[in-house]
């Protein structure tokens, strides 16, 4: 996230909320909310006190407004409940299923399990392991989970109805990003220049993932039809690790820790991390039903809060030892320690022999750019998974929060980007969000 | 008939002891040089050398460590996702029990009517044939699209599978009871219900509990790729959780008590089986 540089005379910081234009608009702002919420809880109590209006104008006339009000001070805590109340209101509903996969991208939703994140803000969190993609759309779109760990296009495409029942979901907050190799099997290992690849059977983890479009992006720029050039199937991520061993695919593309787990195992090197091709690109998400966030505004404030606290926590190097540590056991990824180790803290062995150092190897930022989503449904169409027109920024804006994402980041102190689009190049080709029609012409290899 | 089993006996240790041999000889891990320079310690540090890591198919002290370790406490419970062995076993047969029960409930009863009926055997014939090849795991999707519930999927799953065999074999056994039986029953002017719980039930009672056996044998196959697929809980998901830990000591050992539970719920049916069984 882009800190403005405090030294620069033209820069304009901002309040400390990143709402106001200077601290002197926050503090009336504040001082207004804080004043109509202090009525607000006047009036509760004593409407509470004196049903009958009359008997309140008697009682006050009696003994004056000033006695009336230290004797019902001295009854009700009004500080502390102004406090609350302009803190956060009450949570709809405290028993939470959220759905994640045992993969590092999930690290945010499950330190802030792991860090008790969720009951500080009240929550009683059951974060469930779940077997694969699919079956997490199923359950979101059944409400046996009422948030989950998705893959970024997800929310994208079930907003759309693509691959699954239409229905409006929203995505407050991106989990990480980077995160993910092209592993080959080690035959391949004088054999990597892509433009070679011609026949190739590469596995991807879902169709609607950043994987699946990343590496048909590598591909296609290599002059490799993805659809027609080389084969891509959809597995399991141990399964392409078995695959790879058993020599029935050469290569795949998938989250950690699982390229890291095949050069652990022998069986694969890491071609390329995914950074490589897009640095900072988005990997997976957090998102909910739009339903159920109209139904617990709250309680879905509080969730979101309590996976950023863990996003800004996680995205520390300092910390990212500890959170390996941290997510590693069974009841979460179920992985060695030391294979998920090496994907926090970038510091890895690459399968060929070398020890590589690559500190942003996966990195932990809540903002969930609409450009990105706009890129997305570029790729979506590109790639024929989408057809006829397509109101780019109307989909992203109402699926991707950023805006939400500004407010909640300047919660917890950090700064947010001030604006919510961005411009991105991807392997060296740069990605104008506000002409996405052009941009997918411009590809020579294309379904659309 | 006693010298027999002994001699049974003896020779299934004599295979087990061959095939432990062959599977310790085929997993003795080759020698590898130790001297490295300090850049390939830390490289092999990385590769998981130096650790328990193995390396290949597990040996079998390996393997007999993990069950000790799992069956030392079966029933802990540190969150959702990581149960002991009895816990998600017992998950597995709590789905398996509502499931085979339920189509118990409505096997059995139709079947009665389909045996007695040579109309409804014709009539219902196609349909039986039709749905009972259908793997029960490809009604999954269907199910999760539409009950909106894993678990109730998984029980409807169970309940599809196990609903087959059992009609088919009540039917079966209602209509093959000897002609002579319901000639006597005939002539003594029984009514039908007694006719039907008194000479009928007990006369197609084994082959009705072939039926049940042979259901719940699919059921527990069957429940254990559902879990597989939906996650969870559940023997199934412990094996899908450690597949995906790429740990196969862990997958031999949730095999070897998938194998030993089924090979209990199938005594128990032969057990009920025998017991209604008579010679004449």
């Amino acid at each position: 996230m882009s800190l403005q540089n405090p030294f620069n005379p033209d820069s304009r910081l901002g309040c400390s909320c990143g709402q106001h234009a200077s601290e002197t608009e926050h503090d009336a702002a504040v001082a207004d909310e804080a004043a109509f919420q202090r009525r607000l809880l006047e009036s509760t109590v004593m409407r509470a006190l004196f049903p009958h209006d009359a008997t309140r104008r008697k009682f006050l006339s009696a003994v004056g407004a000033g006695t009336a009000l230290a004797a019902v001070s001295s009854l009700f805590p009004f500080e502390a409940l102004a406090a609350m109340a302009q803190e956060k209101g009450p949570l709809e509903k405290k028993d939470l299923k959220v759905g994640f996969l045992p993969i590092t991208c999930a690290t945010p939703i499950i330190f802030a399990g792991a860090a008790d994140f969720y009951a500080k803000e009240g929550l009683n969190v059951s974060l469930q392991k779940t077997a694969g993609w699919a079956i997490v759309r199923d359950k979101v779109l059944a409400r046996e989970f009422d948030a989950s760990h998705m893959l970024s296009p997800m929310p994208l495409a079930i907003s759309m109805g693509v691959g699954s029942s239409a229905e409006p979901m929203v995505m407050p907050v991106m989990e990480n990003t980077n995160g993910n190799a092209i592993t080959l099997a080690m035959k391949h290992k004088d054999n990597r220049d892509p433009k070679n690849w011609n026949g190739m059977k590469f596995a991807i983890p879902f169709d609607y993932s950043m994987h699946n479009f990343l590496l048909r992006y590598y591909l296609a720029a290599n002059g490799i039809d993805p659809d027609k050039d080389v084969q891509l199937r959809v597995m399991a991520p141990p399964d392409m690790v078995a695959n790879l061993r058993s020599g029935n695919i050469d290569g795949f593309i998938v989250a950690e820790p699982f390229n890291q787990r095949a050069v652990f195992e022998k069986v694969g090197f890491i071609h390329t991390l995914t950074s490589e091709i897009w640095d900072n690109h988005p990997c997976c998400a957090f998102a909910a039903s739009e339903s159920f966030v109209k139904e617990n505004p709250n309680t879905f404030a509080a969730l979101v809060r309590s996976i950023m606290r863990a996003t800004v926590f996680a995205d520390k190097p300092e910390n990212r030892k500890g959170v390996a540590e941290m997510i590693s056991p069974a009841n979460y990824l179920n992985q060695p320690p030391i294979v998920v180790e090496q994907v926090l803290t970038g510091r890895f062995a690459d399968g060929l022999g070398k020890v590589r150092n690559v500190p942003d190897r996966i990195g932990f930022d809540p903002f969930p750019w609409h450009s990105m989503a706009v890129w997305m449904l570029t790729q979506m169409k590109r790639w024929g998974y989408i057809k006829g027109d397509v109101n780019y920024s109307d989909i992203a804006e109402r699926v991707f929060l950023a805006t939400d994402a500004q407010k909640r980041m300047a919660e917890l102190g950090v700064e947010a980007p001030k604006s919510t689009y961005a411009k991105h190049v991807i392997l060296g080709k740069p990605f104008d969000h506000s002409q996405p029609d052009a941009y997918l012409n411009s590809f020579a290899i294309r379904r659309a | 008939m006693n010298r027999m089993n002994l001699r049974a006996g003896v020779l299934s240790l004599m295979l087990l002891g061959l095939f432990l041999a062959v599977w310790y000889l085929a997993t003795v891990p080759s020698v590898t040089d130790q001297t490295m320079s300090a850049a390939d310690a830390e490289y092999a540090a990385l590769m998981g050398q130096g650790s328990d890591k193995h390396e290949g198919f597990p040996p079998p002290a390996t393997v007999a460590a993990t069950f000790v370790h799992y069956l030392s406490d079966p029933f802990y419970d540190n969150g959702p996702n990581d149960q002991g062995i009895g816990i998600q076993l017992a998950y597995s047969l709590v789905r398996v029990g509502i499931g085979f029960l339920l189509a118990t409930l409505v096997a059995l009863p139709l079947g009665f009517v389909i045996g007695m009926s040579p109309l409804m055997t014709r009539a219902l014939n196609p349909f039986i044939q039709i749905l009972k090849p259908i793997s029960p795991l490809a009604w999954m999707p269907l199910a999760l699209y539409t009950l909106k519930d894993s678990d109730v999927s998984g029980v409807f799953v169970i309940f599809i599978c196990s609903i087959w065999p059992m009609l088919i074999n009540t039917s079966f056994g209602v209509a093959s009871v000897r002609r002579d039986w319901i000639n006597v029953a005939r002539t003594l002017e029984v009514g039908p219900l007694r006719k039907a719980f008194q000479v009928i039930l007990p006369a197609a009672a084994p082959t009705i509990l072939t039926g049940m056996r042979i259901s719940m044998g699919i059921a527990w196959i069957v429940i254990v790729a559902a879990e597989m697929l939906v996650g969870g809980t559940g023997i199934g998901y412990f094996v899908w959780n450690e597949w995906n830990n790429l740990a196969l000591p862990n997958v031999i050992f949730a095999i070897t008590m998938i194998g030993l539970v089924g090979m209990l719920l199938d005594l128990a049916f032969g057990a009920l089986q025998k017991s209604v069984t008579y010679q004449d």
